[in-house]
């Protein structure tokens, strides 16, 4: 193996890079300058986001295990995108909370190490970096969701994070165990060769797929969501709901796809069912959620649901509006929770009640809340909109207009509780509005990285045309 | 720039414009500047169609075509008929005149003017497209100020008006991606490619099986928009809570989205789906047009009667389309335009009348006559308009619509027909009711005989739609030829 080949893996050398330095600069920078590890770990992030996107050949790693192509390249690099603009949206949290606390290094340690895995599960070629991947990705988190060691919630949030993931890995590893037992290899390649419907199979299968199914949070393995989304800091919150969640979608489809493409006419009705149930259940609890967390948790719940359309085709089609979707759902989640993580920040006020007359206060503020909310409820012209049509455009083309149709009365029953917000934002005057105040340098950075993201990435085709052109390799 | 773009283009400038303002003068300013360049550019559009229309007799004019998204072949389509000429003229006065109506927006001025553009903005766009996902994008756009409008400048119970219609209109949009996407999966039926294009997909011989089933969710989508019977409910309590420029425009404007996009799209693409259904949709706009009337009697807030009207005479809209021939369709697109101008006229009485005497309750009202004799000799002028009285375009359209009706000569037909017909004399009940205790007798209440005259600029959005209705009341030839042509090619496609 020579040097070129190892650039495949350029993505994960330099993040762990990042990594190694931040260590040498927590013990080398000096205490009273400790915060500017804060701006370093920004910086290089930053680099490293900016250079992720030199394109890259497709190839493979030590036999197989690891592997990249185009589609996987892009995709880690809207990841880096997404988990800088988090960065930047959490450094006032940060500066003011962990940092003083000389925390702020472990906490860039830990979600580049989660990261990590993610680069690892998505380029997996075999089981076994696959659930090494995952593991690295999960693990780190349920330290994250503990973060705030002086809050009782976010204890808890870490210790039911840690244990549901825990189930959910076991009872994944148990089920690649299965596949494993009746293909004879953990090998990508080899299994889609020898993989034949059997009892053994369908069970080793399902099995895996409730790990998967636990980290998107499908209905019936979504019950930690909300109450892990609400104890965490909400930097943990979003990381969750919207990279985590991406990585996981991502990776389920490509496995999908690809290896498990023989047992499709059994999936295909599997997530039929599941996509009904995690839409409905989804939407009809966000419906009186009071807490902005708990409520963006079932909304994101409902969001999942509307991915699983875009699976039901196994086609090129399906694997663009999929990787379409999610990558608009990224930046639109991710400037939700950074309004939320902004006003948290201020006044410390987390329930929906407290946004009443908002927009008198700070119209900035109401106004990325309302696009970011327009675009998770799929209104034109921002970005949800295309990506939600062409998400059901993808599931009519194999005929399921009954699904489309569910997924069509789900999407007005969602814009009811967005419109709640919006309501309590712009509608109504409040008796205590929260003042004015102006942003940090880095939460309006980011905050516009999200608003750009909203309004561009759907009325701006060739964005669309680009992901089709390179979802071909699955197929 | 091709001159149907700017239709769109000038609106987000105006938006833009309005960004920057800082208090309601300029505001209302850089809005009636950009609603009179929309006047002046639909009046401008409207000549250049008639000098294109008599060397170029495709189906569409002024079309430009660019590819949006090409794996789905989504185009930004656009191009424009008599009937896509006539609405936009009709949505450029009753913008500009629902400028002079908000002329004192007090509240937030600047986020009202802009939400009114941006409605604006999706209703021309809606308009020009010729693409089915174009259109459905504006369509969207067109509804979602509503929610702001209302919630924010309306009255009475607005947060559950506001809420109640957005979630039928958004759910009326919901149903009718379905029948876009059914549409588009079955556009390649003669074995071309997939398309969203309006005149393309009219060439396809879609299967019978898919007109069936697509056919009523298309129907559907834009008829509750329409306000078709049972889904009218959220017109009356939206109209009653939404500001006067927001009536105006949504009464007048907005519902005529659903009549246009029945004809253009349901009728158009699905035309054996029509046939088959249209039995039942008949039924149900017949009991819209009675149901209408009749609820129009029993209500004593101006705006809910108004609202029921409004049902009342948009059923006859769908009902004059489903008889499926030239007279009567003649008569729907003459409908929807007189109803625009007059619908748009009364909201704007019954703002100003509310501005004055702070109730729209008919009943505690009298004797208005005496005291605002210009509003109330309008009111009475946009009443007779209503009623159908000969020399205004309320007469026009309906003598097309039921001597359409009557062309088709089964008893089922005719029974239906019969029944809209007699919601004529309810009209004439309810318009003289409220003329009779509103505005004649004597001044129940001591505070109303110091009333405010009316100022310049109420005069002039009142003026600006009353020359409209009695211009197509005395002249309705040109009019009505401007239509009759664009719908030949209609004829051919739907009546094989």
């Amino acid at each position: 193996m020579d040097l070129n080949s190892f650039l495949l893996m350029r993505h994960e050398i330099s993040l762990l890079g990042i990594i190694l330095l931040l260590i040498i600069a927590e013990i080398a920078i000096p205490d009273r300058k400790k915060s500017s590890i804060l701006h370093l770990a920004l910086l290089l992030f930053g680099i490293h986001t900016a250079v992720g996107f030199l394109p890259l050949e497709e190839s493979f790693l030590f036999g197989g295990m690891f592997q990249s192509n185009e589609m996987i390249h892009f995709f880690k690099g809207v990841l880096n995108i997404g988990v800088f603009t988090l960065l930047l949206q959490s450094a006032d949290w940060l500066e003011k909370n962990m940092m003083n606390q000389e925390r702020g290094t472990e906490f860039f340690i830990l979600l580049f190490a989660s990261l990590l895995g993610m680069y690892f599960m998505i380029s997996a070629g075999d089981f076994l970096m696959f659930f090494i991947g995952m593991e690295i990705s999960t693990l780190p988190v349920a330290a994250l969701a503990a973060f705030e060691i002086i809050k009782r919630e976010s204890g808890e949030a870490g210790i039911k994070f840690i244990l549901s993931a825990a189930l959910a890995s076991g009872v994944s590893l148990f089920g690649i165990s299965m596949l494993y037992a009746t293909n004879g290899s953990i090998y990508f390649e080899d299994i889609l060769t020898t993989l034949t419907v059997s009892n053994l199979t369908l069970l080793g299968f399902v099995m895996f797929f409730a790990g998967l199914a636990f980290k998107i949070s499908l209905v019936p393995f979504h019950f930690w969501t909300a109450d892990v989304y609400q104890g965490a800091p909400i930097a943990i919150a979003s990381y969750l709901s919207v990279i985590s969640k991406g990585a996981a979608a991502f990776i389920l489809m490509i496995l999908l796809f690809t290896v498990l493409k023989p047992l499709m006419h059994i999936w295909e009705n599997m997530l039929y069912i599941l996509a009904i149930a995690t839409m409905f259940i989804g939407n009809l609890f966000a419906l009186r959620q009071e807490n902005m967390k708990r409520f963006l948790a079932y909304s994101s719940i409902a969001q999942a649901g509307f991915i699983l359309l875009g699976f039901m085709t196994g086609s090129q089609l399906g694997t663009a509006t999929v990787v379409y979707f999610v990558t608009i759902y990224i930046f639109s989640n991710l400037a939700a929770f950074g309004v939320v993580q902004a006003i948290s920040n201020q006044t410390g006020k987390e329930n929906m009640k407290d946004y009443e007359g908002l927009y008198r206060t700070n119209p900035r503020l109401s106004l990325v809340m309302m696009l970011a909310l327009f675009s998770l409820a799929g209104i034109p012209p921002v970005a949800g909109f295309f990506g939600k049509f062409f998400l059901f455009t993808a599931a009519a083309s194999e005929g399921y207009y009954l699904l489309v149709f569910l997924a069509v009365v789900n999407v007005t029953i969602s814009l009811y509780y967005y419109l709640l917000v919006i309501r309590a934002m712009f509608v109504r005057k409040g008796e205590d509005p929260i003042p004015f105040f102006e942003n940090k340098l880095y939460m309006k950075l980011g905050l516009l990285i999200t608003v750009f993201g909203i309004l561009a990435l759907g009325i701006y085709s060739p964005l669309y045309e680009y992901i089709y052109q390179i979802s071909s390799v699955l197929n | 720039m091709d001159i149907l773009s700017l239709f769109v283009i000038v609106p987000v400038l105006v938006i833009l414009a309005l960004v920057f303002t800082k208090d309601l003068k300029q505001a209302r300013l850089v809005s009636m500047v950009g609603g009179l360049i929309q006047l002046g550019m639909a009046i401008n559009l409207l000549f250049a169609y008639f000098r294109e229309r008599a060397v170029n007799d495709s189906i569409m004019l002024f079309t430009r075509d660019v590819v949006w998204f090409e794996q789905f072949n989504i185009h930004y389509n656009i191009g424009v008929d008599g009937i896509s000429v006539s609405l936009i003229l009709l949505t450029s006065i009753i913008v500009l005149a629902g400028v002079f109506i908000s002329w004192k927006m007090e509240e937030l001025p600047k986020e009202f003017f802009i939400s009114l553009v941006i409605l604006s903005t999706g209703v021309y766009g809606f308009f020009i497209s010729i693409d089915l996902f174009t259109m459905f994008v504006f369509y969207e756009i067109a509804v979602i100020p509503m929610y702001l409008l209302i919630g924010i400048w309306g009255s009475g119970n607005k947060e559950y008006s506001a809420m109640k219609l957005t979630l039928m209109l958004m759910g009326a949009s919901a149903v009718l991606m379905v029948g876009i996407l059914g549409i588009y999966f079955n556009s390649n039926a003669d074995g071309g490619a997939l398309t969203f294009n309006i005149l393309e997909i009219a060439q396809v011989n879609i299967p019978l099986e898919a007109q069936k089933l697509f056919f009523p969710l298309t129907f559907i989508g834009f008829a509750i928009l329409g306000a078709l019977f049972p889904f009218h409910t959220w017109s009356p309590d939206g109209h009653a809570s939404a500001p006067t420029a927001v009536s105006m425009l949504h009464a007048g404007v907005l519902m005529k989205l659903g009549g246009y996009g029945i004809f253009r799209v349901a009728m158009f693409l699905l035309p054996a789906g029509a046939l088959e259904w249209s039995w039942f949709f008949i039924i149900l706009s017949a009991t819209g047009v009675i149901y209408g009337a009749f609820a129009a009697l029993r209500q004593t807030d101006l705006k809910y009667i108004n609202a029921y009207a409004s049902v009342s005479h948009l059923g006859m809209v769908t009902f004059a389309l489903l008889m499926l021939n030239k007279t009567a369709w003649n008569g729907a697109i003459l409908q929807s335009l007189s109803h625009g101008f007059m619908t748009a006229l009364f909201f704007a009485l019954i703002g100003m009348i509310y501005g004055r005497t702070h109730t729209r309750d008919i009943t505690k009202l009298g004797g208005l006559l005496k005291v605002i004799p210009f509003i109330s000799v309008v009111y009475v002028i946009a009443g007779m308009a209503l009623l159908g009285l000969p020399g205004f375009s309320g007469f026009v359209a309906e003598m097309n619509i039921f001597m359409g009706a009557f062309q088709q000569d089964s008893m089922f037909y005719r029974i239906a027909t019969i029944v809209s017909i007699s919601a004529i004399v309810v009209t004439a009940v309810y318009v003289l009711r409220v003329v009779g205790i509103m505005l004649m007798g004597p001044v129940k209440n001591e505070a109303y005989t110091q009333l405010e005259g009316t100022t310049w600029y109420e005069k002039t959005g009142i003026l600006l739609l009353l020359i409209p209705i009695v211009g197509i009341g005395v002249a309705p030839l040109w009019i009505s030829n401007l239509i009759m042509e664009s719908l030949q090619p209609f004829i051919q496609g739907v009546l094989l």
